[in-house]
């Protein structure tokens, strides 16, 4: 029995990666949940528009990094965040403006708003394709971890090593801070009291002199920073390539629904549930079950419930289930 | 109506006038796909070797010899079969050089070559499913399999003392050809593989595939994957989480792209990629200067031999017949015989008229086995202060 060695080895391989990709989750889901809860529409474009948020974040990183400027230990894309938020509000208010608006006017299903919001999602794939290519870029700098994994084993003397990476630090902290602001603009300013009224009953919120431009406007502003530090946090963390964040998508839209549509609580709960379900699901135990069970003796198989191929599956399956028997998600969202 | 009859009668004078001085030989490759970016200096080599036996004038009693292009992709079979279907029928080619990926030379082999009793030759499929293919030994390659591969990585880990390894390799049919090949050398030699699974192309994040092969463990991970794709995902995850700090490359996972990236991070790790330490590959970068290809790039010196074979046979032979010339090619590869080198392939074609013999050597010091393809030489690499050095040639 060792069961030191076997939680940090649960640690490093599960919690923390999970911890920090559940962040990631969390806060496109949120992009999503906004949108649906205001809007009234899935919108498939969420995967790209961080991809587009994280692209501007890519460029004014490498601008900001030819002319000298750099955030010490810290990655310097934190530096260019701001800028690449402004950039990405900028994108999502056109999109609107052009297309969205159009559909609102003539109170379009919610189904054909889906399909539009499809087809924007290829444009900007396209757009941001041809704008910084196809390849994997990574843009992180500075210190790259808190604690490496041979500097754990030296200092605590175990065999198994725990590596906390930067990024994964500033992840957890950013989604905090974020969801933290987010939640306190929803409940005590105005603009978010009246988002919220908008999002319960449209026709009251009407009645009572809300300006429903201004609560779409606001929203979109909303989302674009949102998914503009979840795609940022995510590229970090891994690594930026435009088709990663169109496969993020399906997670993404598992973690909303999973925690009920419209609800940004919701959301935060989905992302880590999905996020935890794909992790531990597809872990080999092995490793972990050799140190709890007796001494000298060790599984024959990996102990591994799922193959890694199946991570998405993962989500795919609770996406079903949560439709299935709970359709308004665990914390009473919309139904779909 | 006349008119059109002698017209007829002349062409058909006319074309079996320049049949008996020229021949054509067939060149596909995966011109467009995949493996596009190899295709070039590939048909490069080949059209030196080509060129150079052409314009000596000593081929079987100055036949000149003329080349027929045509694009078989690298995956499409019906595209690649229906181009060497073209080639045969309608061209007339007496033997057919290609094609580049394993998928394409496969198909266009038994649908089209083998009913047709026609000879093939690539210089680059390296799939171990075709050593056992059907081919009435009407098919060569100048590339050794990766069942070989599989055995010189088998070798080289455990001499190093290599006992158990993890293996992931892309899910494809190239990673799991060579996976599986160096899996059972290595267990017939005594080695554990400690798991063999595969990783997808193309993903931001490998810590869930390296949480399962750091459980499986293992003294060194063994990366078949592909330099710009997800092999350094792998490492790089496994690096961050302290899974590995050993690593084994495979030839598609060498090059400076590598250095880049990881430098003295993956210090001491070990590799292999196809090549020899024959003179033969030095002389084809002035070959290929002259010519307008890089002589050197990954197989244009096995496709400049892959030519130059095919074309050394039928002098051998004394024709250009695929059913009598087809039983020359080893002969002329293996010793015994004058070696020859790039370059001398005039020198050949005057021994083998002679009745000499000669032993072919080439830019990949070329040494075919049965059932016709190369016998595999590679050097094998280190990273050593961040650099892939050669450290010898198995």
């Amino acid at each position: 029995m060792d069961i030191l060695n076997a939680l940090v080895a649960f640690a490093n391989f599960v919690l923390v990666p999970g911890t920090a990709y559940g962040a990631q989750l969390a806060l496109g889901a949120l992009g999503v949940t906004l949108i649906y809860g205001i809007l009234r529409f899935s919108n498939f474009a969420h995967g790209d528009t961080m991809a587009f948020g994280t692209m501007f974040v890519v460029l004014i990183t490498a601008a900001m990094k030819s002319v000298g400027i750099s955030f010490g230990p810290l990655p310097t894309a934190l530096l260019a965040l701001p800028f690449a938020i402004l950039c990405t509000m900028a994108l999502v208010l056109i999109t609107d403006r052009t297309v969205y608006r159009f559909y609102r006017k003539v109170k379009a299903a919610p189904v054909m708003l889906v399909i539009v919001s499809m087809g924007v999602m290829f444009v900007m794939n396209g757009a941001v394709r041809m704008i910084v290519g196809t390849d994997d870029r990574r843009f992180a700098d500075g210190e790259r971890f808190v604690i490496t994994a041979r500097d754990f084993k030296t200092m605590t003397g175990l065999s198994e090593g725990l590596a906390i990476r930067t990024t994964q630090v500033i992840t957890v902290v950013t989604a905090i801070l974020v969801v933290a602001a987010l939640f306190w603009f929803l409940n005590k300013t105005r603009t978010g009291k009246s988002m919220r009224a908008y999002s319960d009953n449209e026709d009251l919120a009407l009645l009572s002199g809300i300006n429903p431009e201004r609560v779409v406007t606001i929203t979109w502003l909303i989302v674009a920073a949102l998914a503009t530090i979840a795609g940022t946090l995510y590229g970090l963390d891994k690594s930026f390539k435009p088709f990663i964040y169109m496969q993020l998508l399906l997670p993404i839209f598992a973690s909303a629904i999973v925690g009920g549509l419209g609800s940004p609580l919701g959301a935060i709960a989905g992302g880590f549930v999905i996020a935890f379900s794909e992790v531990t699901l597809t872990y080999a135990f092995k490793k972990v079950v050799t140190y709890l069970g007796p001494d000298g003796w060790a599984p024959d198989g990996l102990v591994q419930l799922l193959s890694t191929d199946y991570k998405f599956a993962v989500s795919f399956a609770i996406l079903i289930i949560v439709l299935l028997f709970k359709p308004t998600g665990l914390f009473k969202g919309k139904s779909v | 109506m006349k008119k059109i009859l002698l017209a007829t009668a002349a062409s058909t004078l006319i074309a079996s006038a320049s049949y008996a001085d020229e021949i054509k030989l067939g060149l596909m490759l995966g011109f467009s796909g995949p493996a596009e970016s190899l295709a070039p200096d590939m048909a490069g080599g080949v059209r030196a070797a080509v060129k150079e036996i052409s314009d000596s004038g000593k081929f079987l009693g100055g036949t000149t010899v003329a080349l027929v292009e045509g694009d078989s992709t690298c995956t499409d079979a019906a595209v690649a079969s229906s181009v060497a279907e073209r080639m045969i029928t309608s061209d007339g080619i007496s033997g057919l050089i290609g094609a580049l990926c394993s998928g394409a030379t496969g198909a266009a082999l038994t649908n089209v070559a083998v009913p047709n009793g026609m000879v093939m030759f690539s210089p680059s499929a390296t799939s171990p499913s075709l050593t056992t293919i059907e081919d009435n030994g009407l098919f060569f390659r100048a590339s050794p399999s990766d069942a070989r591969q599989g055995q010189v990585m088998a070798e080289s880990l455990l001499e190093k003392g290599v006992k158990s390894v993890a293996v992931t390799y892309t899910n494809n049919d190239y990673g799991k050809g060579l996976a599986d090949a160096f899996e059972s050398s290595y267990t017939e030699m005594g080695g554990t593989v400690t798991i063999n699974t595969s990783h997808e192309d193309g993903k931001a994040d490998y810590s869930a595939e390296v949480g399962a092969l750091a459980s499986a463990g293992g003294d060194v991970l063994v990366v078949v994957g592909y330099l710009d794709q997800g092999g350094p995902g792998i490492i790089r995850a496994a690096l961050d989480t302290g899974a590995f700090d050993r690593f084994h490359l495979p030839d598609a996972m060498v090059g400076s792209s590598i250095e880049d990236r990881f430098g003295t991070e993956i210090e001491g790790a070990t590799g292999q990629v196809p090549g020899s330490d024959s003179p033969g590959g030095e002389m084809l970068v002035a070959i290929g200067e002259a010519n307008g290809y890089n002589g050197t790039a990954p197989y244009a010196p096995e496709s400049y031999d892959a030519g130059a074979l095919m074309l050394l046979a039928m002098q051998a032979a004394g024709s250009s017949d695929p059913q009598v010339y087809k039983d020359f090619v080893m002969g002329v590869a293996n010793a015994p015989g004058e070696e020859i080198f790039p370059g001398e392939l005039e020198k050949a074609l005057d021994i083998l008229a002679a009745g000499g013999e000669i032993d072919y050597v080439g830019g990949t010091a070329a040494e075919l086995i049965e059932p016709g393809e190369a016998a595999g030489s590679y050097r094998e690499i280190e990273v050593k202060d961040g650099k892939i050095v050669t450290v010898g040639y198995r």
